[in-house]
C-alpha cells in the first residue's frame, strides 16, 4: 500500500479536453510520445517497430468510435490520458511505493526505479490510462509533461504538456483545476465539463467538455420567392429599380 | 517518506534549430531541438505564420521518420530484372554519369523522349524550370491525379483556389460548409480555424459521405452521395435565385456578371463576350441606355435584357443566362435530392441558414480601403459565408464544374474576398486565368534547345493547345490536346500507360521523382506493374526502356527502376517554399520559407535538387551552364536559390533581396540571403496593410503591393468570372467552329462538357458501367496523422493506421451479411479485390470507403515480409482502370475528368460479397520486394533512452 500525500498543497494540475473540437488528428498522442520518449519516462519502448503486430508504450491516446443512431449519431474522437485523480487507487494499491502522488501539484507519477512492473496499479484504475512498457517491463503514465512544466531551460509560453502546446484545433487545455479562479476551471464552469464516470469516487482531475449544441437555424425559416407573380424578370426589375 | 528525486528542469537541448516541416503538404515551421548530436524532439514553431506553434501527429514523428530503416543509402544500378530487386551500388560518378549519358542523347535527338514527372515535392519551380530547360514538353508534378480540377477551376473563376491557397476567414466567418474529404492540406490552419469558429459559435456544415475527422465536429453533417455535390450546389443555387438572396451590387462591381454574351447560334463567336475594337467586353449602361465598355467597380451596367449589339446582333448579360439556366426547375432542391441522398427540405433549410448568414448579417468591418476604380470606401462590407473543399469534390471527373458551381455560389453571395468569407492569400487573385500559356508546341520542341517557356500553363482556346496538325497530343500524357484542355497540372497517372502502349509515341526515359508509381500512387497498380516489366517480344527491351528513380526510401517503386539517384529527407537538406511555387502566405500576408539541414548525412545520398543542378550542368543545360560550358552554380542548389533570377530581380526567395538585403520582392541576389532567413527563423513574412486584407481583385492598394513585390505584372483589377469564355471557346471548337474546330472524333465529349457556366452530369463511372453490377460507391480518405505511402513505415505513426478496415454501410452490411472482422470480396469492372470490414453508420448508405494508401506491398519500405500493412492492410487502387471503356468510336478516354484531366479516383463503382473460407489476407498479393544495403530494422526502438537523466536511483 502506498499512501496518498497528507499534506496536499491545495494545487491540482490536469487536463482540459474539448470534446467540440477534438478532431481526433493523434497531434497530442505523437507529441506526447516524441517528449515523453525523451523525458521523465524515457524511454517509451516500442517492439516490432517495423515488424507485425508493433507494440509501443503510449501515455495518451485517442479513440475514435461511434455513439448514438441516426440523426443523433455521432463520431467521437475521445482522448485517454491519466486524469491524475483526487483519490487514485492506482497509487494506494501499489506495494512498492512506486506510484505516487505528488503533494505540491497533485500529479500521479510512477517512480519506476521502485516500480516492480507487477500491474496491480493498471487494474485498479478504471480509465485504462497507464501503460506497462513492453520492454522495460515497469509502468508507465502521463507525467503531465512534469520535466516541462516547470523546466526553466524552456522559455515560458512552452512550459506547457506537449499535448496541450501541439494540439492544432487547440482543443486540449492546462492549469490548476482546484483553483476556481483559473483559466481551466472557468473554462470548465463555463461548457458544464465533467468527469469521467464519477460513480466510481475516483475524483479525476481532468475534465471533458461535452460538444456543443448543434447551430440549426432556430426559427426554421425558408425563402420565399422574390416575386411569385413577376417571374425572374419581375424580380430583376425590383432589384435593379432601386 | 520515500526520497523521490526529480529533476523538473532538466537541459533539453544543446541547440534548437528552426526549419519547415515535410511530413506532409502543410510546410509547418518547426524548432527541431538538438541534443548530444541527436534529435530532442521536434515542436511547432509559435513564430511561424502556418502553425503557430502547432503541429500534428506527423510532424511530431518526424524523428522516426529521420530513423527510418528504409532510408536509402547510396546510388542503386539494376541488375536483375526489373522488380527482381537485384541492384549493385554504385558511386555517385558513375550514377549521374549514366543519367548524363541517357538523358544526353535525347536531348541531342529528340527532348520529348525524356517524361520527366514528380510526385509530392515541393521544387516545382525548380523541376518544371529544368525541365523546359532540357527541352521536353513531357514534364508535371503529381497534380492530375491530385487536385488539379481545384486549382483550375479556382484559376479560371476567381483567380485563385482552394487548396492551400486561401482560406476561410476563421475570424470573422459565421458560416462555413466544407465539402468532402481536406484532411490534407492546409491541415494545421483548418484545424485551428475549425477551433476558433466553433469557438466563436459560427455554424460549421461538412458535406461529405463519411463522417470522420473534420466533419465528426460539424454542427451538421450531411452524409452526401459521391459525385453528387454539384447537384447540390447548384440547387442551392436556385434557391438563393429564386428567392433573390444574391449581392447584386458586388455581381455588377467585380464579376463579369454583365458582360454581354453573344446570341448567334449560327456563328463561330456565338456564346463569346461582345467585345469593342479594342477587345474590351461590353455592357448595357443603364445610365446612359445604351451599349458601353464593361468598367470594373462600376454599378451602371445591366444585368438583364436582350440587347442589340452594333453590328446588329442580339446579346444577354452574363446574369441574364445563368439566371435563366438555374431557375429552371430541373435545378430545383426535389431534383436534386434523390441523387445525393440529401433530402430537398434540407437543401432548402441549408440555402435559408447560408441566406440569413450573408445577408441579416452586419458585419461590416471598420477599415476604410479604395478600389481600383479610384472610389474610397469607408468601410468592408461582410458576407460572412466561407466555404472550402479539396480532394472529394476534385477526384471527380465532374470535379472541375463542381468545383466551379461552388465559386459561382460564393460569387452570387459576393463572400469572395469579402469579409467573413473566403480569403485569397498571396500571390493569388492572379490573372483569370494566369497569363502562362504551356510551351511545346510543333516546332518548339528542338534537338538541343530548351522549351520557349515552361511545360504547364492555362490555355485560352484551343489555338494554346499542344496538339500535332492531325490534331494528336504533343505530350506523353496527352495534357493540353483535345481529351483534357485545360490539363493545368498534366496527367501523371497516365505517363506509364501510355509510354508502355507507345500512344501517343514511345519515349526513351522516364525520370521520376519521389512518386510511388508502382503502387499507390497508381490506378490500375498491377497493369502498371506488369507495364513497367513488359518487354518488346521481337527485341527483348523493356517496352518503357529507361527509367531513373529518386526516391530517399525503398518504397515499391524503387525496384521498378534501372538507376535509383538516393534523396535526402527533409531534415538533411536546403529546400525553398518558394512564391514562384507553392508559397506559406496567409490571407494577411506574403511569406516564403526554407529548409536547413539540421541532422548531418550519414549516408552517401544527395538532396534531388543538387542533383538535378548536378546534371544539368552536365548535360549543359543553358539556364545552368556559361558559355564556356562552367556551372553557373558552383555552390549547387544553394546558390542557385540564392543567384537564379526568374525573371530581373525576382528569385527563387522573396526576403532580404538586394545586395544588402534591404529589399523585398524584388531585388538584386544577395550573397547573405540564407544566412538572413536562417537568423530569421527559416522564414520571412511581409505583412500587408489593413486596407490591403480585403477585395484584393479590386483593391489599388493591395494590387499595387502585389505588383511592387513582383507577385504580379501588373496592378490591374482582376474581373472574376461567372462565364467563362475559354470554356465556350472549346465548346465552339467542339461544334466545328471557331478558327481551330476539333477533331471529328473529339467534338461531341468537348460540346457536352465545355460549357461556360458551371453544369453537373454523373460522375463518368456511372455512365460507363452497369449500375445493377456495380451499385456502391467506393472512395478513401486521408487519415490525418499519415500523408503519403511514408507515413506507413513510421515506427509510431504505423501503430496509429497500421492497417485499413473497409468501413461499410449497415445497410450493406446486412444485405450482404457481413459482420465486423468478417473479409468481403470487392468488386469493380476492372478488378476484385479482398478485404476485412467493418460496419459504420456514419456513411453514406451507398458508399464504402478506407483510408488512404495505407496498404503496403510485402517487404516494401524495410518493413518485414509479414507486416500488417501488407498482410491485412489493402488498396483501392487495384479496382481502378486507368481508362474507361471503349465508346462508340472505339476510342479509350482516361478516367480523368474531361476538362482538365483530373484523374477520377472517387467515381470508382463497385459490388461486395462476403468472402468464405478464405485466408485472412488482403488481395491481390504481390511477391515479396527485396532491396540489398539497407540495415536490418531494429527489434525493438528505445529511442531517447539514453536521455534519461539523473533521475534513476544509484
Amino acid at each position: 500500500m502506498t499512501s496518498l500525500p497528507d499534506n496536499p498543497s491545495g494545487k491540482q494540475l490536469g487536463l482540459v479536453i474539448d470534446l467540440d473540437t477534438c478532431v481526433g488528428c493523434q497531434a497530442c498522442v505523437v507529441s506526447c510520445k516524441e517528449w515523453n520518449t525523451g523525458g521523465y519516462p524515457a524511454p517509451l519502448t516500442d517492439i516490432s517497430p517495423y515488424g507485425p503486430e508493433p507494440l509501443g508504450a503510449w501515455l495518451n491516446r485517442v479513440h475514435s468510435y461511434e455513439a448514438g443512431e441516426g440523426a443523433a449519431g455521432r463520431t467521437v474522437h475521445f482522448p485517454r490520458s491519466c486524469l491524475h485523480c483526487a483519490k487514485p487507487d492506482c497509487v494506494t494499491v501499489c506495494p512498492t511505493g512506486a506510484s505516487y502522488k505528488r503533494a505540491e501539484d497533485g500529479i500521479v507519477l510512477v517512480d519506476e526505479d521502485l516500480c516492480i512492473g507487477c500491474g496491480l496499479c493498471a487494474w485498479a484504475c478504471p480509465y485504462g490510462a497507464r501503460e506497462m512498457d513492453p520492454g522495460e517491463k515497469v509502468m508507465k503514465k502521463c507525467t503531465l509533461c512534469v520535466d516541462r512544466i516547470y523546466n526553466e531551460n524552456l522559455p515560458e509560453a512552452d512550459r506547457q504538456p506537449a499535448c496541450v502546446k501541439a494540439c492544432p484545433s487547440h482543443a486540449r487545455h492546462f492549469g490548476d483545476l482546484a483553483d476556481p479562479e483559473s483559466e481551466v476551471s472557468i473554462l470548465v464552469a463555463a461548457r458544464g465539463g465533467y468527469d469521467l464516470m464519477p460513480e466510481l469516487g475516483y475524483q479525476p482531475s481532468n475534465k471533458y467538455l461535452p460538444p456543443r449544441a448543434s447551430r440549426a437555424q432556430e426559427d426554421g425559416r425558408m425563402l420565399e420567392d422574390a416575386k411569385p407573380e413577376g417571374g425572374f424578370l419581375g424580380w430583376l426589375d425590383d432589384l435593379l429599380s432601386r | 517518506m520515500i526520497d523521490r528525486p526529480l529533476d523538473t528542469s532538466p537541459k533539453v537541448a544543446d541547440e534548437v534549430k528552426y526549419s519547415t516541416c515535410y511530413m506532409c503538404a502543410c510546410r509547418c515551421g518547426i524548432r527541431v531541438h538538438m541534443k548530444d548530436g541527436a534529435i530532442r524532439y521536434i515542436d511547432g514553431n509559435p513564430a511561424h505564420p502556418v502553425n503557430k506553434g502547432v503541429l500534428c501527429a506527423k510532424g511530431s514523428a518526424g524523428i522516426m521518420h529521420q530513423l527510418s530503416p528504409a532510408k536509402l543509402r547510396k546510388p542503386l544500378k539494376r541488375v536483375g530484372p526489373r522488380g527482381s530487386g537485384e541492384f549493385v551500388e554504385i558511386e555517385w560518378e558513375e550514377a549521374l554519369a549514366t543519367a548524363a549519358d541517357w538523358l544526353g542523347a535525347i536531348r541531342r535527338t529528340d527532348p520529348k523522349k525524356l517524361a520527366f514527372f514528380t510526385g509530392r515535392d515541393q521544387s516545382q519551380a525548380l523541376t518544371g524550370w529544368w525541365a523546359s530547360q532540357f527541352g521536353t514538353p513531357n514534364h508535371a508534378a503529381h497534380g492530375g491525379f491530385c487536385s488539379v480540377n481545384m486549382a483550375a477551376a479556382g484559376l479560371y473563376t476567381i483567380g485563385g483556389s482552394f487548396w492551400e491557397f486561401g482560406e476561410p476567414d476563421w475570424e470573422n466567418t459565421r458560416y462555413f460548409l466544407m465539402f468532402g474529404i481536406a484532411e490534407d492540406h492546409d491541415s494545421n490552419p483548418i484545424k485551428t480555424g475549425l477551433g476558433r469558429i466553433k469557438e466563436r459559435g459560427a455554424k460549421f456544415v461538412s458535406v461529405n459521405p463519411v463522417r470522420t475527422g473534420y466533419s465528426a465536429i460539424a454542427d451538421e453533417w450531411l452524409g452526401i452521395t459521391p459525385g453528387s455535390d454539384g447537384l447540390f450546389v447548384l440547387a442551392l443555387v436556385h434557391e438563393l435565385l429564386r428567392a433573390g438572396k444574391i449581392d447584386a451590387d458586388y455581381l455588377l462591381r467585380y464579376t463579369n456578371a454583365a458582360w454581354l454574351v453573344i446570341q448567334d447560334p449560327e456563328s463561330g463567336d456565338h456564346g463569346l463576350f461582345a467585345r469593342d475594337a479594342e477587345g474590351r467586353p461590353l455592357v448595357w449602361d443603364r445610365a446612359q441606355d445604351k451599349i458601353a465598355t464593361a468598367e470594373v467597380c462600376s454599378e451602371s451596367a445591366a444585368l438583364k435584357g436582350e440587347r442589340t449589339l452594333p453590328d446588329g446582333r442580339k446579346a444577354k448579360p452574363v446574369f441574364h443566362l445563368l439566371a435563366e439556366r438555374y431557375l429552371d426547375p430541373c435545378y430545383a432542391p426535389e431534383a436534386a435530392a434523390e441523387r445525393s441522398g440529401i433530402p430537398a427540405e434540407t437543401i432548402r433549410r441549408i440555402a435559408a441558414e447560408i441566406a440569413t448568414a450573408a445577408f441579416d448579417s452586419d458585419l461590416e468591418l471598420d477599415q476604410p480601403w479604395t478600389d481600383s476604380a479610384g472610389k474610397r470606401h469607408k468601410t468592408m462590407r461582410g458576407r460572412p459565408v466561407a466555404m472550402h473543399a479539396m480532394r472529394g469534390i476534385s477526384a471527380h471527373s465532374n470535379g472541375f464544374h463542381t468545383c466551379r458551381a461552388i465559386h459561382l455560389l460564393q460569387l452570387l453571395l459576393g463572400s469572395v474576398d469579402s469579409p467573413g468569407g473566403f480569403r485569397y492569400k498571396p500571390p493569388f487573385p492572379r490573372p483569370i486565368p494566369p497569363g502562362q500559356k504551356p510551351a511545346g508546341k510543333p516546332g518548339q520542341v528542338k534537338a538541343g534547345e530548351p522549351l520557349p517557356g515552361p511545360p504547364l500553363g492555362f490555355p485560352t482556346s484551343p489555338e494554346d493547345l499542344l496538339v500535332e496538325a492531325d490534331g494528336s497530343p504533343v505530350r506523353i500524357d496527352k495534357a493540353f490536346s483535345w481529351e483534357a484542355p485545360l490539363s493545368a497540372h498534366g496527367l501523371m497517372h497516365l505517363v506509364i500507360r501510355n509510354a508502355w502502349a507507345g500512344d501517343p509515341y514511345p519515349i526513351d526515359t522516364l525520370f521520376l521523382y519521389m512518386a510511388n508509381m508502382a503502387w499507390n500512387s497508381a490506378m490500375n497498380t498491377a497493369g502498371t506493374i506488369e507495364m513497367l516489366t513488359d518487354t518488346d517480344p521481337e527485341t527483348g527491351e523493356y517496352k518503357i526502356p529507361r527509367i531513373i528513380y529518386s526516391d530517399a526510401f525503398f518504397s515499391e517503386t524503387v525496384p521498378y527502376a534501372d538507376l535509383i539517384l538516393p534523396d535526402t529527407t527533409y531534415l538533411e537538406r536546403h529546400d525553398c517554399i518558394s512564391l514562384l511555387d507553392r508559397p506559406i502566405c496567409d490571407a494577411d500576408g506574403v511569406a516564403d520559407s526554407i529548409r536547413q539541414p539540421v541532422v548531418e548525412l550519414d549516408r552517401d545520398v544527395r538532396p534531388f535538387q543538387d542533383v538535378l543542378i548536378d546534371l544539368g550542368t552536365r548535360l549543359g543545360l543553358p539556364g545552368l551552364t556559361k558559355e564556356d560550358g562552367a556551372t553557373k552554380y558552383p555552390g549547387g542548389y544553394t546558390d542557385y536559390l540564392v543567384n537564379h533570377e526568374r525573371k530581373p530581380g525576382i528569385g527563387s526567395l522573396a526576403g532580404w533581396r538586394g545586395e544588402n538585403g534591404e529589399s523585398e520582392g524584388r531585388g538584386a541576389p544577395n550573397p547573405k540571403q540564407l544566412e538572413r532567413y536562417i537568423e530569421k527563423q527559416c522564414f520571412w513574412r511581409h505583412e500587408l496593410a489593413p486596407e490591403e486584407r480585403y477585395f484584393k481583385f479590386a483593391n489599388r492598394d493591395y494590387l499595387e503591393t502585389a505588383k511592387d513585390l513582383g507577385l504580379i505584372d501588373a496592378a490591374e483589377p482582376i474581373v472574376l468570372q461567372l462565364y467563362s469564355e475559354p470554356l465556350q471557346r472549346f465548346r465552339l471548337a467542339g461544334e466545328g467552329k471557331g478558327p481551330l474546330p476539333a477533331p471529328e472524333r473529339h467534338r461531341e465529349r468537348l460540346a457536352d462538357y465545355f460549357d461556360p457556366l458551371p453544369i453537373w452530369y454523373p460522375p463518368q463511372e456511372d455512365e460507363v458501367g452497369d449500375a445493377t453490377s456495380f451499385p456502391l460507391h467506393a472512395v478513401t480518405q486521408r487519415p490525418m496523422a499519415m500523408y503519403h505511402s511514408w507515413g506507413s513505415q513510421n515506427a509510431w505513426l504505423r501503430q496509429i493506421h497500421g492497417h485499413n478496415p473497409l468501413y461499410i454501410p449497415e445497410g450493406v452490411a446486412k444485405e450482404a451479411g457481413l459482420e465486423d472482422g468478417d473479409w468481403a470480396w470487392v468488386t469493380s469492372r476492372h478488378g476484385r479485390i479482398k478485404a476485412p470490414v467493418k460496419i459504420m453508420q456514419g456513411v453514406n448508405g451507398h458508399t464504402l470507403w478506407t483510408w488512404n494508401a495505407i496498404g503496403k506491398r510485402s517487404g516494401a519500405w524495410n518493413l518485414s515480409a509479414d507486416a500488417e500493412e501488407s498482410q491485412r492492410g489493402f488498396l483501392l487502387n487495384h479496382l481502378i482502370d486507368e481508362l474507361l471503356p471503349e465508346r462508340g468510336s472505339g476510342y479509350r478516354y482516361a478516367s480523368s475528368d474531361p476538362v482538365t484531366g483530373q484523374a477520377a479516383w472517387y467515381d470508382l463503382r463497385v459490388s461486395i460479397e462476403k468472402a468464405e473460407g478464405d485466408s485472412a489476407q488482403s488481395a491481390p498479393r504481390f511477391a515479396t520486394l527485396t532491396l540489398p544495403g539497407l540495415p536490418e530494422p531494429p527489434a525493438v526502438s528505445r529511442y531517447g533512452a539514453k536521455d534519461s537523466r539523473g533521475r534513476k536511483r544509484p
